[in-house]
């Protein structure tokens, strides 16, 4: 942050003017979050063993399962867990990134100011190898919508691979911790940020950018891993030729086809601040050679100035790596009315549905559906509720259309009360598990209900408007965080555990049947991934809204590591220390946390356990 | 403590002059027969004592001044409100009040935006954001102390005069809106357009823009200007300052309608705002506000604000 002072010093009787400058501007952000994620054909993600026993990259897999083969932890021994070493980031923001393990070192970035650390696993205590701090541009802190958070890094071919958020792409030497290139991607005075985790398919870095909120416009760009050049860059919206829409697009519904929908779905130029910013997770599937990924919602917020389906905001991508080429698309929200983000996770997964095994992508959505669709069409095959829904009826899978429920769409002058799931959707950033072995999915979500009028008088750059006021709640019985198990195939709840607040935290599953996941106020949990059975809880300094994960370290031994640090968009009330009487801040969340710093502080805080 | 060379010489000038003030007066007050005795000259020790306490008097009066920061959140880059080099009319407002208050000026810079409150007023940074909506929630306002409305502003070349949202021309021409994108609403004005069916030829432009431009909300204007609309309706200060700066004489016209029911209104009254609770200074500036409204018309007239009484709302 950076301050300009001028003081200007008047007494009675003399003037006498002091100028004093310094500065710099600050701004902060609160906390929505962005998602983060890598996917592997599942099938095709069992790589080497060694590969097995490292993390290198945050979904751990192309498929984005979250699954490690790695067992003994177990149900049987959980209960033993015991704390092995832990470090301090000193960076006491919302932690959301996921540690990386590569070889004998773990690596990992905190939120700004963006610091990447390298610890040495081979050494007792893992002592601090090198730290590489990129120092980005202080006013970015002012830019971002949210919290200044970060989702973590990326490994491939020797180098570390991670964004910062003053929009830049830097990859570092795994070994040396030297900077190999830097690459700046947008612009803060924009309202550009990046918050995601990059993903690395082919030798090309994957960055998409944030600032939805701001009146950007989303991309997805391709850097050189080897250089940092720019290869391509898909956008959002606007004409076909910028969102590399050409003869190989084939979108499986009608809705989703036609020439230059980026633009016509608008009313004139909307599109060129019309949002769709890529903050989310990224899968690959190397035998079909597409990444897929989703884009966030319209801009702005408020529908009545952009009427129309608002393509390709809020629906999920099939790219070529090679050259961006969009091979099919779905729009999960046309014309979004709630601020469902769509840029959650894509599991790959192959699943028998019906019989048949079908090659499909797996998506549990913030407007509170779980999607089942075939990656390699985009056909929806089934999209299931998975919490509370008031804000729309449901998908109609032969238009593919989410419908709406006129009653929750919100109007100028007008209350609308129990508008559910909330904006920050019924489920936001935080990644799923999918286990194999069980066969079910590990969804870590939020409860809540909003109301939503406008009513308030607000000021934005010297410009007065009526504006409007969110107020959000835990949803119907009262708790505002569950982590689910779902079967995909049967399209139902196996059993959940209700949490207090939101589940902010990633879900990790092992083959020792073991599900790691934390809360807002302080427990990493395992669990029986069965029956859900909580067996070990482990007390944190600070909340947990991180990515927990698992490695054989070189001494031969399984551990599981999380970074605690509460913060991010839920946890803003926290990290920026809002005022709990202010129900409208962070967009509404506040009135939903307020009680959070009763229970958390600040943090930021690496665990790691195994057994003794 | 320490001396400085102006308070040691206003103390020993005034100390003269009080002195040869009091000695005239006694001189001519006081006709008694001994008057002369007491009066005369003052001795060495007393005018040494009186210089003492004049210092003293003085040293504490620039104690307070420097006690008393008058410590002001601003955007440092929004004319014609505030900037960096002070020529916004909130720093001439600002600076008036920290007069009025014998206080030092000091500014916390700070983009306003979302989160600008919490970061500056509610953070301590500062005391006083010049210009808030009256009543606006997140502090305590003081009185308004002008009002303003949306405005048309078209080239004057043009002769469009258009002041209501139902003029049929709003169906042909180019028209520019704000938009404030990080909030379920936006400016009165896309509303009224969009609540019309006048959407197609209407171009947003962000209220943000490009923050390393000069004054990013100035782009409507200058869009009016250069001709990429043939309209904007813009919030009346940002309207009525650079309408009166482009190369094109620009005209602005005030929306006819105050409000457009049931819930527009196009027209908002303008306070200061100070943390929740700070009611001895909310009043004192009530005070200020006050006294010195003729001052404050002269600086809004001087940036060509429009204003609208009471009454027009």
């Amino acid at each position: 942050m950076q301050h300009e002072v001028i003081c200007a010093k008047v007494s009675r009787y003399f003037l006498r003017i002091l100028i004093s400058l310094l500065l710099s501007f600050s701004f902060s952000l609160f906390g929505r979050v962005l998602p983060v994620g890598q996917q592997t054909n599942f099938a095709a993600s069992a790589g080497t063993t060694k590969e097995n026993e490292q993390w290198v990259r945050p979904a751990k897999d192309f498929a984005s399962t979250r699954y490690s083969e790695l067992g003994d932890i177990t149900n049987a021994n959980v209960k033993q867990l015991k704390l092995a070493w832990s470090f301090s980031t000193g960076v006491n923001r919302g932690q959301e990134a996921a540690p990386l393990v590569v070889g004998s070192t773990m690596y990992i970035v905190t939120p700004y100011p963006n610091i990447l650390y390298a610890l040495d696993l081979s050494r007792a205590g893992a002592p601090l190898k090198w730290k590489y701090e990129p120092k980005p541009a202080a006013a970015a802190q002012g830019v971002a919508c949210c919290d200044v958070v970060n989702r973590g890094a990326v490994y491939a071919d020797g180098k570390i691979v991670f964004n910062t958020l003053d929009v830049q792409t830097v990859a570092v030497d795994a070994n040396s911790g030297k900077e190999i290139w830097k690459t700046k991607l947008g612009d803060i005075n924009r309202g550009e940020t990046i918050t995601m985790a990059p993903l690395i398919v082919k030798n090309k870095v994957l960055v998409g950018n944030s600032g939805g909120e701001m009146g950007v416009r989303g991309w997805l760009t391709a850097l050189d891993l080897s250089n940092g050049k720019i290869i391509w860059r898909a956008y959002s919206t606007g004409p076909d030729r910028d969102v590399l829409i050409g003869p190989q697009f084939k979108p499986f519904y009608k809705m989703d086809q036609g020439k230059d929908l980026g633009v016509s779905t608008w009313p004139p130029d909307a599109w060129k601040i019309g949002g769709g910013a890529v903050w989310g997770w990224i899968s690959y599937d190397p035998k079909l050679d597409l990444i897929y990924y989703g884009t966030s919602n319209p801009g702005p917020w408020n529908h009545e100035q952009r009427p129309g389906d608002n393509k390709w905001t809020a629906t999920i991508f099939a790219r070529k790596p090679d050259s961006g080429a969009a091979i099919w698309a779905y729009q999960l929200s046309p014309h979004d009315l709630h601020d469902y983000d769509g840029i959650n996770e894509n599991l790959l997964l192959d699943l028998n549905i019906k019989g048949q095994t079908r090659k499909v992508l797996v998506r549990p959505e913030r407007n509170g559906y779980i999607y089942v669709i075939d990656r390699v069409t985009g056909e929806v095959l089934s999209a299931t509720p998975f919490v509370h829904i008031t804000t729309s009826k449901n998908v109609d899978l032969k238009s593919g259309r989410l419908i709406y429920n006129d009653e929750k769409q919100p109007q100028l002058g007008k209350v609308i009360r129990d508008v559910c799931p909330a904006s920050p959707g019924a489920k936001d950033w935080q990644p799923s598990a999918y286990s194999p072995k069980t066969g079910l999915l590990y969804i870590p979500h939020q409860n809540l209900c909003m109301d939503f009028e406008n009513v308030e008088a607000n000021y934005i750059a010297g410009t007065p408007f009526v504006g409007a006021n969110v107020r959000m709640y835990a949803g119907p019985g009262g708790y505002r965080g569950e982590l689910t198990a779902w079967d995909p195939v049967k399209a139902q709840r196996l059993w959940s555990i209700k949490e207090n607040f939101p589940v902010w935290s990633g879900a990790l599953v092992t083959a020792g049947d073991v599900v790691f996941y934390g809360t807002m106020d302080n427990w990493f949990k395992a669990v029986n991934a069965r029956t859900g059975e909580v067996l070990w809880q482990f007390r944190t300094d600070s909340g947990i809204i991180g990515q927990p994960i698992t490695y054989r370290a070189p001494d031969g031994k399984q551990y599981v590591a999380i970074l605690a640090g509460v913060g991010g968009w839920s946890g803003a009330i926290v990290a920026a220390g809002l005022d709990p009487r202010d129900s409208s801040a962070a967009l509404g969340f506040v009135n939903a946390m307020r009680d959070l710093p009763e229970h958390t502080t600040k943090g930021g805080t690496l665990y790691v356990f195994s057994l003794p | 403590m320490y001396f400085r060379f102006p308070e040691i010489c206003a103390a020993l000038s005034l100390t003269f002059v009080v002195c040869r003030f009091w000695f005239r007066a006694e001189n001519w007050k006081v006709k008694t027969p001994n008057s002369k005795q007491h009066g005369g000259f003052l001795s060495p020790l007393s005018f040494l004592s009186a210089t003492l306490a004049l210092l003293i008097l003085f040293m504490t009066q620039q104690a307070t001044a420097a006690d008393r920061e008058l410590r002001v959140c601003a955007d440092p880059n929004n004319l014609p409100f505030s900037n960096q080099r002070g020529e916004g009319f909130e720093n001439r407002i600002a600076e008036l009040i920290a007069h009025e208050q014998n206080a030092t000026l000091h500014y916390e810079w700070w983009a306003q935006r979302r989160g600008f409150v919490r970061n500056t007023l509610r953070a301590g940074r500062c005391d006083l954001i010049i210009g808030v909506p009256a009543g606006y929630d997140p502090v305590l306002t003081t009185r308004p102390y002008y009002r303003s409305t949306y405005v048309f502003v078209s080239r004057t070349d043009r002769h469009l005069r258009i002041d209501s949202f139902d003029d049929p021309r709003l169906r042909q021409v180019k028209i520019g809106v704000q938009l404030m994108g990080d909030d379920g609403a936006n400016a009165p004005p896309a509303h009224a357009l969009a609540r019309r069916g006048i959407i197609r030829n209407v171009v947003g432009y962000t209220i943000y823009g490009d923050y390393s431009e000069p004054n990013p909300p100035a782009r409507l204007i200058d869009a009016v200007a250069s001709g990429a609309v043939d309209v904007a309706i813009a919030w009346g200060p940002l309207a009525g300052f650079f309408a009166s700066r482009e190369p094109t004489p620009l005209a602005i016209t005030p929306i006819a309608m105050p409000t457009d029911p049931p819930a527009l209104r196009f027209s908002f009254a303008i306070a200061m705002g100070v943390r929740k609770g700070d009611t001895a200074f909310c009043d004192a500036l009530n005070r200020i506000l006050d006294e010195r409204r003729p001052e404050i018309k002269k600086i809004l007239d001087d940036y060509g604000v429009p204003q609208v009484s009471e009454k027009d709302k």
